[in-house]
């Protein structure tokens, strides 16, 4: 049984990790709340802004805190583009086809990447990637508590363009009552590809904060996708409190299980959870009604 | 076409195609016949799940790799025979799929949430075989070869041909037996109004789990094969996720809910892979990329896959999300 020496700072590592992991659920939140669909290309639209960010810093030496500028419009256009020209025309009715699209979507953007950039891992090379802060006796990467602020700030900024602007407005009239909110004047497809981009570009934060602390090759989207939906899934599909808790007890878990279980068995706990509340609680701990 | 029609096409079908090991000398043509018939088999494993149940699964790797790994593991740990191992393991496969069946459809979980909990159980499946030390963990399982037909390990392709022609003949003669039995009209009903086929007396539950464990079945076969063909396997490969993809892009590609559908989107996914190696050469990813387009093409433009497409064009009718047995039999 460790004792608190490690235990407190392991907790605390896993907050960070977490809040990285809310930063890209809160994305995938965002399009299930309002487009009602699983995007199942997240994670490698997570790894294209990854590519994104590192050749902004491989070619012409822009920093990726300065990335977030760049990264996240494109991504918005990228999103846009794709929920209007596919995805949004893919449901013939059912919620399957879209899982399907986006699958087919994941499965394209992940091939080309590794047809264009081979599998080599990839990282950054920061002056801060190895700083490190001191919070309650534990040594935190700098670059984690970074993207852990990011996270709050880029859910606070989500609140506040959900329930304060116009766009939020159309946005949560579509998600509640689609033929009322048409009836009303508010043009469906635009508002869907708004989400859809808004949700991908989430993923452009996400690519910059991330990257300082962590690498990028080909496959990386693969591991955060089912953490993504685990995290979706626990705090609520469409919610982004629950995207946050969600995502901060996510990176408690996996830092816990890989402390008292081993790296290896250490993922298990995320997916044993995933299944469970799926069967036992599918609203999730801040979802509203089934 | 009506049912004993199809029967009798079904057996020309997989008549001609055993001519195959006859008129093909070169061992690596017939390996494109036998990896074909595999995928067929896969893909037709799916069918009887996500075509003809309605129930879009992401993770047919949990029977496919349960599968491989009960004839791998009853080898090497225990020295059992890999036939009685090929029967072993199509069982173990099955009652995987029992377990996965009553955990999700005992809770009403349905579409999207279906598919991605299948996802999880394959991914706990993968973590598991990389943790504990009788699948070899990380390091995966090589099974001692020792060529013989006694021991599932033919000295020539031929010999493989065989087995899978035999296990895919089977599954696809299951299929049929579905589509013409009182349990697929069942399961084909649930598949198009769950509720409906609720208040009219089906049991969707008892529906359902016969589909996920027949579909198990069958997808264990093919990861017996695998197993035996290739002799290796680690977690990614029995667990990952290119079988769960493979398994459902050929019924979608070759038609979802149709007894040919699989047949044809093996042809089609093998026969492009083939072609994209002599046109573009050996690229890395470019053949899964031309998947990726062709699945979302499909889904896109031609939902009921290409035997849709095909009594589209026959009949000259516009296509509907229908698929033809579901009008037929249902």
């Amino acid at each position: 049984m460790p004792d608190s020496a490690i235990i407190i700072p392991s907790i605390l590592n896993g907050l960070t990790t977490g809040g990285l992991y809310a930063l890209v659920a809160l994305g995938l939140t965002l399009i299930y709340g309002v487009l009602h669909i699983i995007n199942f290309a997240h994670g490698a639209l997570l790894m294209l802004g990854l590519y994104a960010v590192y050749f902004l810093n491989a070619q012409f030496g822009i920093d990726p805190y300065v990335a977030l500028l760049i990264v996240p419009p494109a991504m918005f256009a990228l999103g846009y583009g794709l929920q209007r020209g596919i995805i949004g025309r893919a449901s013939h009715g059912r919620d399957e086809n879209i899982l399907l699209v986006t699958l087919g979507l994941s499965i394209i953007i992940e091939n080309l990447a590794l047809f264009f950039f081979r599998s080599d891992t990839r990282t950054v090379d920061t002056p801060y990637s190895f700083d490190v802060i001191e919070i309650f006796g534990a040594f935190l990467p700098y670059p984690k508590v970074v993207a852990f602020v990011g996270a709050l700030v880029t859910a606070a900024l989500l609140w506040l363009l959900m329930s304060h602007t116009d766009l939020g407005r159309a946005i949560r009239a579509l998600a509640k009552e689609r033929k009322g909110a048409q009836l009303v004047g508010i043009d469906a497809d635009h508002v869907f590809a708004m989400s859809f981009g808004l949700g991908v570009a989430c993923l452009g934060v996400a690519a910059c904060l991330l990257l300082p602390s962590y690498y990028v090759n080909p496959q990386v989207g693969g591991g955060f996708v089912l953490i993504a939906f685990t995290i979706v899934v626990l705090g609520g599909m469409g919610s982004f409190v629950g995207a946050l808790v969600g995502g901060l007890i996510i990176g408690v878990v996996e830092a816990m299980g890989g402390l008292f279980l081993g790296e290896s068995l250490g993922q298990l706990g995320i997916f044993v959870i995933f299944i469970l509340v799926l069967i036992f609680r599918p609203t999730g701990l801040f979802g509203a009604k089934a | 076409m009506k049912s004993t029609n199809k029967l009798l096409v079904l057996i020309v079908v997989f008549g001609l195609i055993a001519l195959a090991p006859l008129l093909i000398t070169q061992e690596s043509l017939l390996n494109i016949v036998i990896m074909t018939l595999y995928a067929a088999l896969l893909g037709q494993a799916w069918n009887i799940l996500g075509g003809y149940g309605g129930q879009v699964s992401f993770g047919h790797a949990a029977y496919f790799g349960t599968g491989a790994y009960t004839v791998a593991v009853l080898q090497i740990q225990f020295g059992i025979n890999p036939w009685i191992g090929l029967a072993v393991g199509g069982f173990a496969a099955s009652a995987v799929g029992a377990f996965i069946g009553f955990c999700t459809f005992r809770y009403g979980l349905r579409g999207s949430y279906f598919a991605l909990v299948t996802l999880a159980f394959a991914e706990v499946l993968r973590i598991l075989s990389n943790s504990v030390d009788f699948t070899g963990a990380g390091v995966g399982l090589l099974i001692p070869l020792e060529r013989s037909a006694a021991n599932f390990q033919f000295l020539t392709k031929a010999g493989f041909f065989w087995v899978i022609w035999a296990m895919t003949f089977a599954a696809f003669l299951t299929v049929w037996k579905i589509g013409n039995s009182r349990f697929g009209a069942q399961l084909m009903a649930v598949r198009d109004n769950e509720d409906a086929a609720r208040a009219l007396g089906v049991d969707a539950f008892r529906v359902k789990m016969g589909a996920i464990m027949l579909s198990g079945f069958f997808a264990g076969l093919a990861g017996v094969f695998y197993a035996q063909y290739f002799l290796y396997l680690d977690p990614y490969i029995a667990y990952g996720a290119a079988i769960s993809v493979e398994s459902l892009l050929v019924p979608i590609i070759g038609g979802m809910g149709t007894l040919f559908g699989p047949l044809l989107g093996a042809a089609a996914l093998h026969g492009l892979s083939e072609l994209s190696r002599a046109v573009i050469g050996d690229a890395p990813g470019i053949s899964l990329v031309l998947y990726g387009v062709l699945l979302v093409i499909m889904v896109l433009f031609v939902p009921r896959g290409l035997a849709g497409l095909s009594s589209h064009l026959r009949v000259g009718k516009p296509a509907t999300p229908k698929t033809e047995e579901g009008k037929g039999h249902a």
